[in-house]
């Protein structure tokens, strides 16, 4: 096996039950050495649970997860020595100074004085943070905060590096700064990161794992994710005539999934939703006319990053799959 | 072993270098000060350091649930628990690792009291034996006392919490004494046995017990014991 190929993440029928509730359904995916993989999902989809599974903080009810060859279960120590781990909560001692906090983890993580010593130099650096060395932690910002969370989860050079929503809860000229510090830490490790924000994994990762209620629902790179979704458009229609009358007719039409209202007082705007190649459009106007309304506008909406991933994780887009 | 001391000495470090551990030393100092002066300053004092010694136990159960309420409880509150459970460390050395450090902690506030000590020396003409008895059933009451805080500890992360159980079961485990004064035969055998306070008063007499010695090692044991599966169970949750 040469070392580019690598398995360092392998994940098969991960399931994680908390008493009867389902919170992760028979995941499988891998991660090589080197790659940079977002696990992207909505609140409450399951991505945090996933990432305490395969750093060993819980077991998995079900399946099999190794971290560099290592079976987190029956391997345990093994496997998480290979692991850097950046919590959801940024674990930190608040009355402990950065320094002190630092070499606490990584005599934590069996490494020597010496080494010790070298590598926060290096990781201070690496995350800028050489002037708080002697500054208590509770006394940083949030954005500070989360450096020496992720100082902490480099520190003793991991194989594997995992972080879970490392931009969240701080404020956005901080989080364009963390994105660009995980950018340049990405470039030499394996890391999986965890976002329910899509431009983040966009502007980071090389591969999207979507997850939605526990499931994988989709598997690609970003661009090709993007290209997918193009399989639907959005029409903003402004007509006047009776509601009712117009959403029905609206609905009624091929190809077309939603119709959201929003009344505009002299008119209503319509927003459409439809699957691509209906060319609504060219149609659509002289369709409302016919009905003898009054049409004042007609343009077609591009979807914004949100929406798209919205309408991923959406039911419509999973009956598609299916 | 080695993560065991790391966390002892971290733990251990974080105590000594808050004010509050002055705080807790000073006032524990002019306590039990003020007990030993009044124990030799009646008309036939004795050369011993009785008097103090069993005030401390008392001591002990109010300060020990305070001083092992954030053990774990903090590290749940926090986070990092998580941090520690995903380092390549065992459970049960997180665990052992703060229990020796609240020891240690118990030690060094026992340690400006050897200042009495001398001062019996100076005046008096002290038996050796029952101070050497005596210290030794301070460590093992006190280090009872911690043990019981650190499994209240591990059962939640709210701190006062964590105090309030363990000052509840200390003191119940400090009355049974009285409760069994009250009661006859087998029920009053049995309180008396599992009270923290019966099997003190040996060492401050100079005698050494083994059956009050594998009392309080006992108790240490099965709550040490405890509180490592409370913790190991937070995974199973
Ligand atoms: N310890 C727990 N006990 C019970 N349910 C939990 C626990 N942790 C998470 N959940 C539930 O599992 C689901 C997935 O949660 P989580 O993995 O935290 O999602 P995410 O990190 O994607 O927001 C949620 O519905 C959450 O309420
Ligand atoms: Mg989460």
């Amino acid at each position: 096996m040469s070392n580019e190929s690598q398995t360092m993440i392998e994940v098969e029928g991960l399931t994680k039950l908390y008493g009867d509730f389902i919170a992760v359904t028979n995941l499988n995916f891998s991660v090589k050495r080197g790659e940079i993989v977002g696990l992207l999902g909505p609140n409450g989809s399951g991505k945090t649970t996933t990432m305490r599974i395969l750093t060993g903080y819980m077991p998995p009810s079900e399946g099999i997860v190794k971290i560099a060859g290592y079976d987190v279960l029956s391997h345990s120590l093994s496997a998480r020595a290979k692991i850097g781990y950046l919590p959801e909560t940024v674990p930190l001692y608040q009355d402990m100074e950065v320094e002190e906090y630092l070499s606490f983890m990584g005599a934590m993580r069996g490494m020597n004085n010496n080494k010790i010593k070298n590598r926060i130099d290096e990781v201070v650096d690496q995350v800028s943070i050489g002037h708080y060395l002697d500054t208590h932690i509770g006394k940083l910002s949030k954005g500070y905060k989360q450096r020496v969370g992720l100082a902490q989860a480099i520190l003793h050079e991991p194989d594997v590096l995992i972080l879970d929503e490392p931009t969240i809860g701080i404020d956005p000229i901080q989080v364009v700064e963390t994105r660009q510090l995980i950018k340049e830490i990405g470039k030499d490790h394996t890391l999986l990161l965890s976002t329910h924000i899509l431009p983040e994994v966009s502007a980071l990762c090389e591969r999207v794992l979507i997850i939605h209620e526990g499931n994988l629902v989709a598997e690609d790179t970003p661009e090709n994710l993007g290209e997918k979704l193009r399989g639907s458009e959005k029409v903003q229609v402004d007509i006047d005539g009776p509601i009712a009358d117009v959403t029905s007719f609206l609905r009624s039409l091929d190809g077309i999934t939603g119709v959201r209202q929003t009344e505009m007082g002299e008119f209503v705007r319509y927003v459409i939703d439809a699957r691509s190649g209906t060319s609504l459009l060219e149609s659509l106007a002289s369709m409302i006319l016919q009905q003898g309304w009054k049409l004042l506008g007609l343009s077609s909406v591009s979807m914004s990053l949100e929406e798209i991933f919205l309408q991923l994780t959406s039911s419509d887009f999973e009956e598609e799959r299916e | 072993m080695r993560n065991t001391f790391i966390i002892a000495k971290k733990e251990s470090k974080a105590y000594f270098s808050s004010p509050m551990a002055y705080v807790i030393g000073a006032v524990f100092l002019a306590l039990t000060g003020y007990m030993f002066v009044s124990s030799v300053s009646n008309p036939f004092p004795e050369a011993t350091i009785r008097g103090w010694v069993v005030t401390s136990t008392f001591i002990f159960v109010l300060w020990s649930p305070v001083l092992t309420m954030r053990l774990l409880a903090e590290e749940q509150k926090l986070g990092t628990l998580e941090l520690l459970m995903t380092s390549p460390v065992k459970d049960y050395e997180v665990v052992i690792g703060k229990y020796l450090a609240t020891l240690l902690i118990l030690i060094g506030t026992l340690f400006p009291t050897i200042w009495y000590v001398i001062l019996l020396y100076w005046f008096g003409n002290p038996d050796l034996w029952p101070l050497l008895t005596s210290y030794l059933g301070l460590i093992l009451f006190g280090g009872a006392t911690l043990a019981i805080g650190l499994l209240a500890s591990s059962l939640t992360s709210n701190q006062v919490l964590a105090a309030v159980m363990s000052f509840g079961l200390l003191l119940l485990l400090t009355l049974t004494n009285k409760a069994a004064l009250v009661t006859v035969g087998l029920s009053a055998t049995i309180l008396e046995e599992i009270s923290l306070t019966a099997h003190f008063d040996d060492f401050a007499r100079g005698i050494v017990d083994i059956g009050n010695v594998t009392y309080y090692l006992s108790v240490i044991g099965i709550f040490v014991f405890s509180a490592i599966r409370s913790l190991e169970s937070r995974r199973w949750r």
